[in-house]
């Protein structure tokens, strides 16, 4: 077994051609995964356990990509100008780029994932849930500063001026998109938590591991995309 | 135990990531936010989150106070008026 490889590919950004970071698991397989990460801290949170679910689509014989989305991680891109808009073309350009087969979108990567591809949906959720949990992430901690602020003034606020949520100083296209952004879903298999046993890591205060999760993942999308 | 304590103890599992026995275990007194160290402010708005979904209510902005979070009892007798209402 091998560990996956840091590898690059070329996105347009505000300021011409931007190299971005994805880990890959890549030998020029018929099988390749591209794999959309979950938006914001659920991506953290996750990204163990895809990780460890991309060494055992290896052992599998399936190659696999989880590229930073544009201002992510370790993108150098300004994340105030990206939108869902700029992330969805971004994962277009990353899929061609890796030459990808199959499609696997976690949480709110299914808002930003190409379509186009065949593949699976890991427990997909709109843009208005993950607004309302940052909004309202945002609200506590001011209340515990012994402020307050109003969910729906700052939502307001967010539209034109854009918002700092959480830490992310989301932009105003970024806001306005995730209001009423759909898990845009042709035909892909969805995969609920209860498929791989235990709680969802997207939940946990924490980031952690979960090598049962990731054995049952990867198990799906093996027996799946060789059938 | 009600449907609704049941609940909330799988919520507070998944999201803190504790053994059955450990979230079994909470009684009223219980400390929450404060006491529990993951519990800061992006955790509890999950915890929120998702309780809405799973009890299929909605918890608005002036009922989330210091006093509702402090201990598990509070939490949970909140939750249940909420149900029944």
């Amino acid at each position: 077994m091998s560990a996956p490889q840091p590898v690059f590919w070329h996105c347009p950004g505000p300021d011409g051609q931007s190299p971005e970071y994805a880990i890959a698991h890549d030998r020029g397989r018929k099988h390749r995964l591209l794999i959309v990460p979950a938006l914001f801290d659920e991506a953290n949170r996750m990204r163990r356990m895809l990780v460890d679910a991309m060494d055992r689509l290896d052992q599998a014989g399936i190659d696999s990509f989880l590229p930073d989305l544009p201002g992510c991680n370790e993108s150098l891109q300004n994340f105030t100008a990206q939108s869902l808009h700029g992330w969805r073309s971004a994962m277009q350009i990353a899929a061609r780029h890796f030459g990808a087969t199959d499609v696997l979108a976690v949480r709110g990567g299914a808002l930003v994932f190409p379509a186009s591809l065949p593949g699976w949906a890991l427990e997909p959720t709109k843009g208005a849930t993950i607004l309302r949990q940052l909004v309202r992430a945002r609200t506590i901690a001011a209340r515990e500063a012994g402020q307050h602020e109003d969910s729906a003034a700052l939502l307001e606020q967010g539209r034109t001026e854009g918002l700092e949520l959480a830490g992310w100083r989301c932009g105003a296209s970024l806001i306005a998109g995730l209001e009423h952004a759909l898990p845009q879903i042709e035909g892909q298999s969805l995969i609920a938590q209860g498929q791989l046993g235990g709680g969802g890591l997207w939940l946990r205060a924490e980031p952690a591991a979960a090598p049962e999760q990731s054995a049952a993942l990867a198990a799906i999308i093996a027996a799946e995309v060789k059938a | 135990m009600s449907d609704t304590d049941s609940t909330l103890r799988a919520i507070l599992k998944d999201v803190l990531g504790l053994s059955a026995d450990r979230v079994a275990a909470f009684d009223a007194a219980t400390g929450l936010f404060g006491d529990l160290p993951e519990l800061d402010s992006m955790a509890v708005a999950g915890l929120l989150t998702e309780i809405e979904d799973r009890l299929d209510i909605v918890i608005e902005d002036d009922e989330v106070d210091g006093e509702l979070l402090e201990t598990y009892g509070n939490l949970l007798a909140f939750l249940e008026d909420k149900v029944a209402a």
